[in-house]
């Protein structure tokens, strides 16, 4: 496989041209942890594979070939995090005879840890969604929707912090503005609040007073929409806040080869990244640790 | 020691393990779910059963069509496009009159909505999933003359074949021009208060539709466009969609 290689430095400091993963035991004391982030979006319902037929995807996807590919990557390193960020319902027949019992039931399987919500995963309505709770093994985040007042409340919590290897990761979640997608009588009482503002608080309370070491922002915001400049995205979220250091985007269905790098509030790089839909791909991130207390750069390597 | 005072330690040590731990290296990479990987047997074996009871329902022989029917087998209007628009009339009507005590004057829906060809032969569950995978619902909306007639003026201009149910007759020009638009053979009425059945998505303006708000009104019958179909092909044991006149271009 062909993969175009990209590093990008934020400090000049530490620049190894080419860095392989263990050129980081040269600091001396220092220990290496490698914690591995795997991720899908607007998989849509989508179990089986694509048939041989299929004009676009044939032959692709499939949650029983994903479980393979899961459990291999798991094998190889514990310490893994599978998240998905949001639209598991609608697109095939299983959503419409099981209202998504099985697609939760499936990611339980696959020990999904976190997921956020989509605006179609309120299309059996906000009471739908919560009759599947129970089907599901892993967590609901969103800061951003508001479900005090509906049956939602207490299923879904605004943040998650998961410790791997001492290693803490503080994973938040986003939707997208529900008026005007989603119908009334489906979102009902769910009060969307301002996804950056609500962004900059979590990032500040997971980095700051939760003192994590990693924060993941899961995103059903949106990549980028261009011709409409005033609707907030993940481009605009990564630029406008700070201390997120991956955020996983879906909803635009975006099929992104790589993530992309872009700068912060204060100049520090944030990965964006999406893999399309429908269970086509999965994204994977690796991060690695480096423990030693004779680090002083604060830019990481991106190898994408 | 006391319990508190270790819980205290073990708190500050893990404070301190965090805010020492910076990351050093990022790798990104998108794996591809394909034929080369192996699905796992566990997870294969429970969707199974699933998988079965889906494909039965959904082979379910509802209807049977005598012909293909695709939407490209007519310039203004076709088969497939007044078979669906008909049986919207013919579902909702019953559905609208319980609610309101009204009755539906006609039906638009779009030409893009027709998803799929219904094929020679057997009609199944799954041909109606294939027509209409999406969720629309139909609404009827209750507009005045004059908004009907800006419908009939965008049907003229669309040169697509949108579907609308037969109690409107819309002949057009050669150049596109309304030549005469007629609801149940009654010249449109500006002052008139029509109900037209659509789908909540061309009623919030999709496909350039504007002409459904304002208002006098809306009714949602919380009845999808795709059970519309199905509950229609049950009742007809022999589909029959005709091409007919309903929406015609005169050749002057
Ligand atoms: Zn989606």
């Amino acid at each position: 496989m062909k993969r175009r290689q990209f590093i990008q430095k934020s400090t000049a400091a530490t620049v190894l041209a080419g860095v392989g993963g263990l050129g980081l035991q040269s600091f001396g004391s220092s220990k290496t942890k490698k914690i591995t982030i795997l991720h899908t979006n607007d998989v849509h319902s989508h179990i089986d594979p694509f048939g041989p037929d299929d004009g676009r995807n044939a032959n692709k996807g499939g949650v029983a070939r994903r479980a393979t590919l899961v459990d291999a990557i798991r094998k190889e390193n514990p310490n893994t995090l599978l998240l998905d960020a949001g639209d598991i319902f609608q697109g095939t027949p299983y959503f419409n005879y099981y209202g998504g019992e099985l697609e939760f039931k499936l990611m339980s399987m696959l020990k999904y840890d976190v997921a956020t919500i989509g605006n179609h995963d309120f299309d059996n309505g906000i009471d739908g969604l919560y009759a599947q709770i129970p089907h599901a093994k892993f967590d609901f985040v969103s800061a951003n929707y508001d479900f005090s007042n509906t049956v939602m409340d207490t299923h879904v919590k605004p943040y998650k912090i998961i410790v791997k290897d001492g290693i803490k990761i503080g994973i938040f979640g986003l939707g997208i503005k529900l008026d005007g997608l989603v119908d009334k009588n489906m979102y009902k009482e769910t009060v969307y609040l301002d996804p950056i503002e609500k962004a900059q608080d979590m990032s500040r309370l997971l980095k700051e007073e939760q003192k994590c070491d990693l924060v993941i922002c899961l995103s059903h915001i949106g990549y980028d929409y261009k011709k409409d400049s005033d609707k907030v995205s993940d481009l605009k979220l990564a630029r406008a806040t700070k201390d997120i250091d991956l955020i996983i985007g879906g909803h635009t269905h975006t099929f992104l080869p790589k993530p992309t790098i872009e700068k912060n509030s204060v100049g520090k790089n944030v990965l964006v990244n999406q893999v399309g839909c429908y269970g086509l791909y999965l994204g994977k991130v690796d991060f690695y640790f480096n423990s030693g207390k004779n680090i002083k750069a604060d830019g990481a390597a991106i190898v994408v | 020691m006391t319990i508190k005072q270790t819980l205290k330690l073990c708190f500050l040590l893990l404070i301190f393990s965090c805010a020492s731990s910076k990351i050093s290296k990022i790798e990104g990479e998108r794996l591809t779910i394909d034929e080369n990987i192996n699905p796992k047997t566990e997870i294969e074996n429970f969707i199974k059963p699933y998988r079965e009871h889906v494909n039965k329902d959904m082979d379910n022989v509802i209807s049977y069509a005598p012909e293909t029917y695709t939407k490209s087998d007519g310039e203004l209007n076709t088969a497939i496009g007044n078979l669906m628009a008909d049986a919207v009339y013919d579902e909702g009507n019953p559905v609208f009159y319980k609610k309101t005590g009204k009755y539906i004057d006609f039906v638009l829906l779009n030409h893009g909505g027709i998803r799929s060809i219904i094929s020679k032969g057997n009609v199944t569950t799954r041909t109606a999933y294939e027509v209409m995978p999406f969720e629309n619902s139909v609404v009827v909306a209750a507009i005045k003359g004059d908004k009907v007639n800006e419908m009939m003026t965008y049907l003229a201009n669309a040169k697509r074949a949108h579907p609308v149910s037969r109690q409107l007759q819309l002949t057009i020009t050669a150049d596109n021009e309304v030549k005469s638009a007629t609801v149940h053979k009654e010249p449109i009425d500006v002052t008139k208060t029509y109900y037209v059945a659509t789908n909540d998505y061309l009623y919030n303006g999709g496909d350039g539709m504007t002409f459904f708000k304002p208002n006098d009104g809306l009714t949602v019958l919380d009845y999808k466009i795709r059970n519309v179909l199905i509950d229609n092909f049950k009742k007809t044991d022999t589909l029959h969609p005709v091409r007919d006149n309903r929406f015609i271009k005169l050749n002057f």
